[in-house]
């Protein structure tokens, strides 16, 4: 059994929230370094230099890399032998972030009541907040800023069996398509396949966390990844919509079993402003 | 190729603009979201004064994040501009001659893009940082209760962007999918993955 305090989850949000709205990942710039090598469009290119420009003088100010500092979405996986003492577990967690967005300048979006009032709440909670129960002792927390417009083209899609490998496919390209320029391409697309509704959904935004064209160790499904990102690719969407042959920098699918009459498929894309961060306490 | 511009914006440069090209844009420019949006259009349904002369202005999708100890703004990008496209053509109606925001726009806002002889410039959406660094001064002029979304008057130098609705009625979004789709990725072997 260990003992984690309250006081130090609320401690580790505030400093991830900032760090991951001020520093981009290395697999990240990694990544969009190589997207400007096989750009060929030169506005592409152009653009995805500011984009890695912008990742510099982020990281040199310490300002936020996108004034959209998102919604604080937050993953929990708690080990089973740990004992959280000092307080509420989800109560520390928004504490980290009301401490992080002010200390970190970050802006405040969450509104309060979605489809009326919409009043700020000011401190950019509530977060959203994802806890899974792991083996172990010990507890690892991981903050993902996620801004509203690549947010806003997630689709969900209960597609019929029979549709299968070709359905999965299309569903995305379709979603990739539809959305264009918004949600700020090149893009990172968090797949998830199976399940129900909201699992698949679950496991599309988790994918998002792997290193950046990291593929799924399944060679089946790595396989589907792959077609998937030629498939999107060649769309023309381009760098922020502007026409060009990168319009995707990874997919990133996780897939479980379902139902005998469902096919579920979760699209949830990440913008080129891929931010997280991590710590195990 | 990059050309110069400065805002307010004269009719002579904004016709001399084509789709695809890069600019950087020096002046002044004006902050709005939807809710501003909102504002500037009622107070023109009731006669009154707009927060700012609208004629020949320039408009800028953009609420930033809040300006940290010693900087005049914090991170500047712009944002989706499919949001405000129900209120654009009013304010072109009203002289508004050049908007900046990301993501491609309506037919409709298109049309009146064209009809007004406007442009629509996108910038670099997620590049927050980088575009800060051309804006040089702020100035909250209307609508202070809405905190990032209050419209701002910026003082920009070089202000980077690219024309992506010119007066000839052309989109960038739709020529730059055009040209790409289906291309072959060069070298062969990207994406790594």
């Amino acid at each position: 059994m260990k003992e984690i305090e309250a006081s130090a989850i609320t401690q580790a949000v505030a400093r991830l929230c900032q760090e991951a709205n001020f520093f981009l990942g290395e697999d990240v710039l990694s990544a969009l370094r190589q997207a400007h090598q096989a750009e060929q469009s030169p506005l592409g290119r152009e653009f995805l230099t500011q984009i890695i420009e912008n990742a510099r003088i982020a990281k040199e100010e310490k300002l936020p890399l996108c004034q959209d500092c998102g919604t604080a979405v937050v993953f929990l996986e708690i080990g089973q032998d740990v004992h959280i003492i000092g307080g509420d577990l989800n109560k520390a967690v928004e504490e980290g972030v009301r401490r992080g967005y002010y200390q970190g300048y970050l802006r405040k979006g969450i509104v309060s009541q979605p489809f009326s009032d919409r009043v700020n709440t000011r401190d950019n909670t509530p977060a959203v907040i994802h806890t899974e129960i792991v083996p172990g002792n010990s507890l690892k927390i991981t903050v993902l800023p996620k801004g509203g417009g690549a947010e806003n083209k997630s689709r969900l899609a209960m597609l019929l069996p029979n549709e299968g490998k070709r359905g999965v496919i299309e569903m995305v390209a379709r979603t990739v398509e539809e959305a264009g320029g918004d949600p700020c391409p090149p893009l990172i697309i968090g797949l998830g396949v199976g399940g129900t509704g909201e699992k698949a959904m679950l496991m599309a935004k988790k994918a998002l966390l792997r290193k950046v064209g990291e593929p799924n160790p399944d060679p089946e499904i790595a396989h589907l990844e792959k077609e998937v990102l030629i498939r999107v690719n060649a769309l023309g969407v381009g760098p922020l919509g502007f026409g060009g042959t990168v319009t995707a920098l990874a997919v990133h699918a996780e897939v479980m079993p379902t139902h005998i009459t469902s096919l579920p498929v979760a699209v949830n894309l990440q913008c080129h402003s891929a931010r997280h961060k991590e710590v195990t306490l | 190729m990059t050309i110069n511009i400065t805002s307010p914006i004269k009719s002579r440069e904004i016709e001399e603009l084509a789709v695809g090209d890069s600019v950087l844009v020096s002046g002044f420019i004006y902050t709005a979201r939807d809710t501003a949006h909102q504002r500037i259009i009622e107070a023109l349904d009731k006669k009154k004064e707009p927060p700012f002369a609208l004629k020949g202005q320039t408009i800028y999708y953009m609420g930033p994040s809040p300006a940290p100890p010693g900087k005049v703004i914090g991170s500047a990008g712009p944002t989706t501009s499919r949001r405000m496209d129900a209120y654009t053509p009013r304010l072109l109606d009203a002289g508004i001659k050049v908007i900046i925001g990301k993501g491609s726009r309506s037919p409709e806002v298109r049309r009146a893009l064209k009809k007004h002889k406007a442009v629509y410039l996108a910038a670099a959406g997620g590049a927050g940082a980088l575009l800060a660094s051309a804006i040089t001064e702020v100035e909250v002029i209307a609508y202070e209760d809405l905190g990032p979304e209050a419209v701002m008057r910026l003082t920009v130098e070089n202000f980077p962007a690219v024309v992506a609705n010119d007066i000839h009625g052309g989109d960038l979004f739709e020529l730059g999918r055009a040209e790409y789709k289906g291309r072959k990725q060069d070298p062969e072997d990207y994406p790594t993955q």
